[in-house]
């Protein structure tokens, strides 16, 4: 990436000056290092916030999970609740509380079933706008990607509002059939319900992604695959889905780490269910502890633990897809 | 191209023809499913604003009826007009707070494609590792730092964090390296313009089209945002229009008189958004983002 970058001193040399380049005069080597310092005020501004809403809050809250309340060691039986630094408790207690572990599991499920339904689907709607003939496609592409528009919350309300049994129209006409309500937030079907907020809301984002991506592979290769007798499936699989792959590894990281994240969308569900309870997800327990038990060190530790892990499978897919794609046509 | 096609005429025998407009029918049918099913709940939305609280519940899920202009007098009045302070709040944050975070993620990302200076590499390497940090995480530290210099609860605590956005500065950065070229900047230097007159009429409107992108997804990111308000704010005149709508469910979960408040409050919300997207579609460059990974 950086291999087409030159300083730009460099970029116009005078003609007839192609003498000097070993030695710059020192005027240019002045104006150099005025560009270095422009362009580091350029950065500067973003990197004030970079560093005081993201790396100084990230330190904060690592200092945070090491504190918390331990008994003065002098005072035996009578010792007073100091705060002050307590090791790993935090994080022992974060990693063998049973809700915490509990609700990564749900993020988990939740997330093996949201994740490839978003990304899968997101890749066949961009396969078939990207397929010759087909019709409708800029009624489709707008409509597919306008979800993108809505909040999670207000998605959230939206869908919950027709699971609710009184109503939503399924159960409507599962009534009027003289059948029973369907119960969208019993714990199986609760995932899908909650996954199937998460496929609204994102397939069309990750569709035109991968679409765009699409696009921009010369059409010659198709041309010519074509004349070889391939039919449009074949091609999809053995050409647009493998140029495509980047920005397949691009949407499934992003869809990964906002599954970690998962918080507005069982929040907004809460009071429309009793099935899911105030620590239901990672999130939820974290806010609790922090603002309801008070117990500061101890979300600030399942935060830690939390970005972590989704940092590493973060870097777990990026290493081994890269790999795969990158690896494969070099 | 079209040559290439004629040149072998043989090579395309009749019985191509039928399965691949087959194959044409088949994937436009999907698509319309898909948008359909894309649309529901959107068209629900605005349907059941139409509903008094007794049609609501009695009447089939898309059957309109008769209680428009009572519901949106109600959402109009509730709280003395706070639900359109809500709006005027999202529109704040999201606005100036998007704003403010393209201006910076574009002197950033010119910075950084344009400008060789010492740990460059290293600020890049730290804006990379940002874009993989869960920004929703922070938000309690945040939070907590914010509360120390007496800053929580107000319009600040939402504004300023919404400004750090390390993937439009990444994106910016790509998009400079792309749209900038040197020799244009060259050629503005020996003409005497100052760096910072460069970048605001020479390198901005170049970059442009890639700062709509970031603008946009920026904007979404602010507006949509429901946990940082919420851990933010306490006072419900700041709140920003999901958060008060969340509240309104949060109290009227045993009191379902006031759904039809939330359902004409959440029509209203929507609308905006996807007007702004449907006219900003155009200058929307999604390339951008998929062409990012290749870094």
């Amino acid at each position: 990436m950086s291999v087409d970058q030159k300083a730009p001193g460099r970029a116009v040399a005078p003609p007839g000056a192609s003498t000097s380049r070993n030695a710059p005069p020192p005027a240019r080597r002045r104006s150099r290092r005025v560009g270095s310092l422009v362009g580091m005020g350029f950065v500067a501004p973003a990197m004030l916030f970079f560093l005081a809403f993201l790396l100084v809050p990230i330190g904060y809250a690592i200092f945070l999970s090491f504190r918390g309340l331990r008994v003065d060691g002098a005072g035996g039986a009578f010792g007073r609740r100091v705060e002050g630094f307590v090791g790993f408790a935090n994080y022992t207690a974060a990693l063998t509380d049973a809700e915490f572990v509990a609700g990564l599991g749900r993020v988990l499920m939740y997330g093996l079933i949201a994740v490839p339904s978003v990304l899968g689907l997101a890749l066949l709607f961009a396969l078939l706008l990207d397929t010759p003939r087909v019709r409708f496609t800029a009624f489709a592409r707008t409509a597919i990607f306008l979800p993108y528009a809505v909040p999670g919350v207000i998605a959230s309300l939206l869908w919950g509002f027709l699971y609710l049994p009184s109503t939503s129209p399924v159960s409507f006409i599962a009534r009027e059939l003289g059948g029973s309500s369907f119960d969208f937030f019993s714990p199986p079907v609760l995932y899908f319900a909650l996954a199937n907020i998460a496929l609204w809301s994102g397939v069309g984002f990750n569709m035109i992604i991968i679409y765009t991506s699409l696009r921009s592979i010369p059409t010659e290769l198709y041309e010519a695959a074509r004349l070889d007798g391939a039919g449009e499936w074949a091609i999809a699989w053995r050409i647009k889905i493998p140029l495509v792959a980047p920005a397949l590894v691009l949407t499934g990281l992003f869809s990964v780490i906002g599954t970690f994240q998962l918080y507005s969308e069982p929040a907004t569900l809460r009071p429309l269910t009793s099935t899911i309870s105030s620590t239901w997800v990672p999130l939820m327990k974290i806010y609790q502890e922090a603002f309801v038990n008070d117990n500061l060190g101890g979300a600030a530790a399942a935060s830690v633990v939390l970005s972590v892990g989704t940092l590493v499978i973060s870097l777990v897919i990026l290493r081994f897809f890269q790999r795969r794609t990158f690896g494969a046509d070099s | 191209m079209t040559a290439t096609i004629a040149a072998p005429p043989h090579r395309v025998s009749p019985k191509q023809t039928p399965p691949k407009r087959r194959t044409a029918k088949l994937a436009s049918l999907i698509l319309v499913i898909g948008a359909v099913y894309c649309l529901v709940p959107i068209a629900w939305v605005l349907v059941a604003s139409s509903k008094s609280p007794r049609e609501l519940f009695s009447t089939f899920s898309f059957a309109p009826g008769s209680g428009l202009w009572d519901n949106l007098a109600a959402i109009t009045s509730y709280g003395g007009g706070q639900f359109w302070q809500w709006g005027l709040n999202s529109l704040l944050y999201a606005g100036v707070g998007a704003l403010a975070s393209t201006l910076l993620s574009a002197m950033a990302g010119y910075g950084l494609a344009k400008f060789a200076f010492r740990g460059r590499e290293f600020v890049f390497g730290l804006v990379l590792a940002g874009v993989l940090v869960p920004g929703i995480v922070l938000a309690i530290p945040q939070y907590l730092l914010l509360a120390n210099v007496g800053l929580a609860g107000s319009y600040w605590s939402v504004l300023l964090p919404s400004v750090i956005n390390p993937f439009g500065i990444f994106l910016c950065r790509v998009f400079a390296q792309s749209a900038v070229p040197n020799e244009t900047l060259e050629a503005a230097r020996i003409d005497g313009g100052g760096e910072i007159r460069i970048f605001a009429t020479i390198v901005l409107p170049m970059m442009m089209q890639g700062l709509v992108t970031v603008f946009l997804l920026q904007f979404v990111g602010i507006w949509n945002n429901f946990l940082l308000p919420f851990i933010m704010l306490s006072d419900q005149d700041m709140y920003p229009i999901t958060l008060g709508l969340y509240s309104f469910l949060a109290k009227g979960a045993g009191d379902s008189d006031l759904y039809p408040l939330i359902i004409v409050g959440s029509a209203i919300s929507v609308l905006p958004l996807i007007a702004l997207l449907l006219v900003l579609q155009r200058f929307w460059r999604a390339d951008l983002l998929a062409g990012g990974l290749k870094g």
